[in-house]
C-alpha cells in the first residue's frame, strides 16, 4: 500500500485488533442478557460451534501457506485419520493431532515429495 | 482492576478464596497439552510471517492483539497482497464473526451475577479464541462462580503472553522453515480444533452443529467466499438446533 514504516502497524491496529475485538465486545454486551440455562444460549452455542467447524473445514480444504502445496486428499486424510485416532483413544487430543501430522508427513514422502 | 478485586475480597466472607488465588490457578492450568499444540501452531505462523516479510514487531503485535489464529492468517494474507485498509478490515471482520457467538455463550458461564465488572469482562473477552473457549466451556461450570472470571483471565492472559513470546523467539531463530515442517505445523490447528471442539460438545445439538458446519463450510466457501462463513454459522447452527429439538421430541 504505502512505504511508510507505520502502515503495517496501522493495518494491524485497525484491520486486525479492532476488526476482531469488536466481535468479542459485542459478544460481552449481548451475552450479558442471556441466561445460562436458556434455550437462546443453546442456539447461540450451535451457531458458534458451526462457525468454528466452518473455519476448520476451510483451514483443511482451502489452506494458505505451505499447507496449500500438499494435495487436497492428503490434507483430508490427515484430518480424518487424526480424528479417528482421537476417537478410539478415548478422546485424547494429543494422539489425534500427532497421528494427523504423521499421516501428512508419511503421505508426503510416499508420493515422492521433496 | 486490582482495586476492584481487593474491594470484593473485603466484602466477601473468609471462606471464599481471594481472586488472585483463582487467577494463579488459571495461570497454572494453562500449562497443558492444548497450550503446547497451540504454541506449535503459532511457531508455524512465525515461519509464515517471516516468509511474508512481516517484521518481528509486526508479528508480535499481530499475535498479541488479534489473538485468534485463523484471523491472524487472514490479516497476514491481506497485508502481503497489499490490500487496502478497508478491504482488509472487512476480510478480517468476516473471518472473525465466530468470536461473537463464542463470547456470548461464554459470558453467562464466566460472570458472577451482577457482581462482575463490565470492564473486566471486556478485558477478559480479548482472550476468547478456540483454545481458551473450549477449555472454559468444559471446565468453568465445575468451578464456584466467584472464581470463574479470575481463573479465565489468568488462563487467557498467561496463554496469550507465553504463546506470543514463543512466536517471537521462533521468528528470530528460524530463518527459513522447510516447507514440510511448515505444512505440518499448519495442519496442527484444524486437527486440534476438530478434536477439542468435539470433546467440548456437551449436548447432541453441539455435535450436530459441528457436523453441519464441517459440511456447509466448504460448500458456502465455493459459492460465497466472503460471507460464506457467516451463513455456515447461522444456517448450520439453526438447522442443527431445530433438528436436535425435533429429534428429542420424537424420541421422548
Amino acid at each position: 500500500m504505502t512505504d511508510q514504516w507505520w502502515w503495517n502497524y496501522a493495518m494491524i491496529l485497525v484491520a486486525g485488533w479492532i476488526a476482531t475485538d469488536i466481535w468479542r465486545w459485542i459478544g460481552v454486551f449481548a451475552g450479558g442478557k442471556l441466561r445460562e440455562d436458556g434455550e437462546l444460549l443453546i442456539w447461540v452455542r450451535c451457531v458458534a460451534t458451526a462457525l468454528v467447524a466452518g473455519v476448520i473445514a476451510r483451514l483443511i480444504l482451502f489452506p494458505s501457506g505451505a499447507l496449500a502445496e500438499m494435495p487436497m486428499w492428503l490434507r483430508a486424510a490427515s484430518a480424518i485419520i487424526g480424528f479417528a485416532v482421537f476417537s478410539i483413544t478415548g478422546q485424547k487430543v494429543v494422539y489425534g493431532v500427532l497421528s494427523g501430522v504423521i499421516v501428512l508427513i508419511a503421505g508426503w514422502f510416499l508420493i515422492g515429495g521433496v | 482492576m486490582p482495586s476492584e478485586i481487593e474491594q470484593r475480597d473485603h466484602r466477601e466472607t473468609e471462606q471464599v478464596e481471594p481472586q488472585r488465588v483463582w487467577f494463579f490457578r488459571g495461570l497454572r492450568a494453562m500449562v497443558s497439552i492444548p497450550a503446547l499444540i497451540l504454541t506449535a501452531a503459532f511457531v508455524g505462523y512465525a515461519g509464515m510471517a517471516r516468509a511474508s516479510g512481516l517484521s518481528l514487531g509486526e508479528t508480535l503485535l499481530m499475535s498479541g492483539l488479534v489473538w485468534a489464529l485463523p484471523s491472524v492468517v487472514v490479516l497476514t494474507g491481506a497485508i502481503t497482497s497489499g490490500l487496502g485498509m478497508i478491504p482488509a478490515a472487512i476480510a478480517v471482520t468476516l473471518a472473525s464473526v465466530r468470536l461473537m457467538p463464542m463470547t456470548m455463550a461464554l459470558i453467562p458461564v464466566v460472570k458472577d451475577g451482577k457482581k462482575s465488572n463490565k470492564l473486566l469482562l471486556l478485558f477478559a473477552s480479548h482472550f476468547v479464541a478456540v483454545t481458551a473457549w473450549v477449555y472454559a466451556m468444559r471446565n468453568l461450570p465445575e468451578m464456584p462462580r466467584h472464581g470463574r472470571l479470575a481463573f479465565f483471565v489468568g488462563f487467557g492472559f498467561g496463554l496469550s503472553s507465553v504463546v506470543t513470546m514463543i512466536t517471537g523467539i521462533a521468528y528470530v531463530m528460524v530463518e527459513k522453515m522447510p516447507p514440510l515442517l511448515s505444512a505440518s505445523l499448519f495442519i496442527l490447528t484444524p486437527i486440534y480444533f476438530l478434536c477439542s471442539l468435539w470433546s467440548a460438545a456437551r449436548f447432541n445439538a453441539d455435535k450436530t452443529s459441528m457436523v453441519a458446519g464441517l459440511v456447509l463450510g466448504p460448500i458456502f466457501h465455493i459459492y460465497e467466499p466472503e460471507l460464506g462463513l457467516l451463513w455456515t454459522g447461522i444456517l448450520g447452527g439453526s438447522l442443527a438446533y431445530v433438528a436436535t429439538r425435533l429429534a428429542e421430541r420424537r424420541f421422548r
